[in-house]
């Protein structure tokens, strides 16, 4: 590699904890923040947050390293949601049963759709994802024992050792799979396997030639970030108590998909930028005046003409204009 | 399962995919020739439908409000493409997919603003809102058999336009190898301006044939977007041909699917499994279309580049 000292190119992907600790450190004690300010709305934001940083970096994970424009995610999080609901309508409840199984249906669901998507490319992959996307979307209206178009409402929360998580309970158990799963994914990204993951991202014909599996490297991808997507949809069923076809509509793909590059394609904190910008945003501007979606699309055109590479680049942007 | 119902649901299915291959057309363009996709397509749709709406309603005339409303939307559509579209050509799909989001988003929010978020009735003249006899015994609404003249007449337009004219050349040449196109001397701006307006003329030219038969709203464009995203990935990208015939084959498999697979599976299944699983296999039908077709052609039927 030429250029692997330069920054964009790096395949190295580090932690910055100089800057993310501090921020987990306050995040660790935002519900007591809160509480203190009597401010208690905001732990539900947060939450929120966190599930669909977990949602978008999962996404970041196919789309930003490996390249793969998938216009169906979320479905795999819709998925999540559903194993969650429909387990609990059958009785199953403890955490400990419906999370594991949530997140292995949504794997099953990303390695089934990832072995036909992938022998496409470009803006035929984008597609082919996105029509699987609605066939489980029409299939969730379908179901009517699920309550079809109008949802299901779920009885609880999963349990955890028999207790049902508060709020707050809910918000550390989100912040934690974030968590988790941004370490699990920047010691990936490291790994042989995301060298590899990259390097089929930036040229997939010279990496076959070199002898690297390519179907095998971006399958796996496509079903681990399938796996976090699930996961991100149980907690989101978990949250709001309600699961619906809905979560699975293309406009959701588009939303995640938004996430991403408004944070930063292929950058590691990318999907929670990229999240919390743009649910702090809806929060702050649909406070302010009922056609908020109008400001939402005015900046986002603006980071597109301005920010290109996403707020994560905003730094390099604004260290190179000093020198 | 009588020959009446068969060729109803021919007409019908011949009428949506006549209205598809209008939508289609522009955006294989744009996809093609630009190597762009545009998430805004469906507003131009959208607006169409809104400008012809009022129209109508201004000068009471069916057809002054379509001229005036198509008028209207190819001259957006323009201003759309030299304003903020031009800049997303050489940038990346991704890119593309969030600054045409963001304009999706925008235009839905306007027309929020100017119109409200109830839906507008757009009715059609007078004179075609009976039925007419095509056959002893079989009646067919009249305007759905202007819809499917006037499809006609345009996809027959749009051929001739593609295959005789210099335009046409310069369009499929662009298509096919963009860069060798701009190295032979095609003004690729100026071609690139013209077939946005195309494409935007045509969209709401389908808005208003098929805003009397669904409701003129806000998200209207969203549905029939991915139906015409669809119908270009079947035919190939770039390819006018391949989205008449994705078009047709969506719009057959679409309409046929619903009324005759619940007969079907009637006959199979019995009646309580075909209530609930027929319009769910009918909703999916066509992207289990496009999924066939991709798995064994994974760039289309008609690809365009060479």
């Amino acid at each position: 590699m030429v250029d692997s000292n330069n920054a964009r190119t790096s395949l190295h992907h580090t932690l910055h904890l100089r800057a993310a600790l501090p921020v987990f450190l306050v995040l660790l004690a935002l519900p007591q923040i809160t509480a203190a300010l009597h401010a208690e709305f905001y732990v539900t934001l947060a939450t929120r947050i966190a599930i669909f940083a977990l949602a978008a970096s999962s996404l970041n994970l196919i789309l930003g390293f490996g390249g793969l424009v998938s216009f169906g995610h979320a479905a795999f999080v819709g998925a999540g949601a559903y194993t969650v609901g429909i387990l609990m309508q059958h009785g199953t409840v403890p955490a400990a049963i419906a999370w594991p199984t949530a997140m292995l249906v949504s794997a099953a669901l990303a390695c089934l759709i990832g072995f036909i998507s992938l022998r496409t490319q470009g803006v035929y992959f984008i597609m082919i994802t996105l029509a699987f996307a609605q066939m489980l979307y029409y299939l969730a209206v379908s179901l009517k024992t699920y309550g079809g178009d109008d949802g299901l409402p779920l009885a609880g929360r999963n349990t955890w050792a028999g207790i049902a998580p508060d709020d707050t309970a809910l918000y550390y158990l989100a912040l934690g799979a974030l968590t988790l799963c941004l370490l699990f994914t920047q010691r990936l990204l490291n790994a042989r396997f995301g060298q590899v993951l990259q390097g089929l991202r930036e040229n997939p014909v010279r990496m076959q030639a070199l002898g690297f599996p390519v179907l095998r490297t971006q399958l796996t991808a496509f079903t681990l970030a399938g796996a976090m997507a699930g996961l991100a949809g149980t907690l989101l069923a978990n949250q709001g108590g309600f699961v619906s076809p809905s979560m699975m509509q293309w406009s959701q793909s588009g939303m995640l998909m938004v996430m991403v590059i408004l944070g930063g394609v292929g950058h590691l904190y990318g999907g929670v930028l990229g999240a919390a910008a743009f649910l702090l945003l809806e929060e702050v501007l649909g406070h302010t005046t009922e056609h908020w979606q109008l400001g939402l699309g005015a900046m986002l055109l603006a980071v597109v003409l301005l920010a290109p590479r996403g707020l994560a680049s905003l730094r390099s942007v604004w260290t190179r204009s000093q020198t | 399962m009588s020959g009446i119902l068969l060729l109803e649901q021919a007409l019908n299915g011949l009428q949506l995919g006549l209205m598809l291959f209008l939508l289609a057309a522009g955006l294989t363009l744009v996809f093609g020739i630009m190597d762009m996709v545009n998430l805004a397509h469906g507003s131009l749709y959208m607006v169409g439908a809104y400008l012809i709406a009022t129209a109508t309603q201004a000068s009471g005339s069916y057809w002054w409000g379509l001229a005036a409303g198509v008028a209207g939307t190819a001259l957006f559509g323009v201003l759309l493409e030299v304003s903020v579209l031009r800049r997303l050509y050489r940038r990346d799909h991704v890119t593309q997919v969030l600054g045409t989001f963001a304009i999706l988003l925008m235009c839905n929010e306007t027309v929020r603003m100017i119109w409200g978020s109830q839906p507008l009735s757009l009715n059609p003249p007078a004179a075609l809102s009976g039925p007419v006899e095509l056959l002893p015994g079989f009646f067919y609404p009249a305007f759905r058999l202007l819809i499917i003249v006037v499809g006609l007449a345009t996809a027959l337009l749009l051929y001739l336009l593609v295959t005789r004219t210099r335009l046409g050349m310069q369009v499929r040449a662009g298509a096919s190898n963009r860069d060798m196109a701009l190295a032979m001397g095609t003004n690729v701006q100026r071609l690139f301006t013209a077939v946005f307006g195309l494409g935007a003329a045509l969209c709401a030219l389908a808005g208003g044939m098929l805003g009397p038969l669904l409701a003129v709203q806000v998200g209207m464009g969203e549905s029939i977007l991915i139906l015409a995203f669809v119908v270009i990935v079947i035919g190939g990208i770039g390819s006018i041909r391949g989205a008449l015939v994705g078009a047709l084959l969506v719009g057959m498999v679409d309409s046929g699917g619903r009324t005759l697979l619940p007969m079907v599976f009637e006959s199979l299944f019995g009646a309580a499994l075909a209530a609930d699983a027929a319009p769910a296999v009918a909703s999916i039908l066509i992207y289990v279309l496009m999924a066939a077709v991709l798995f064994f052609k994974p760039r289309g039927l008609f690809p365009a580049h060479g």
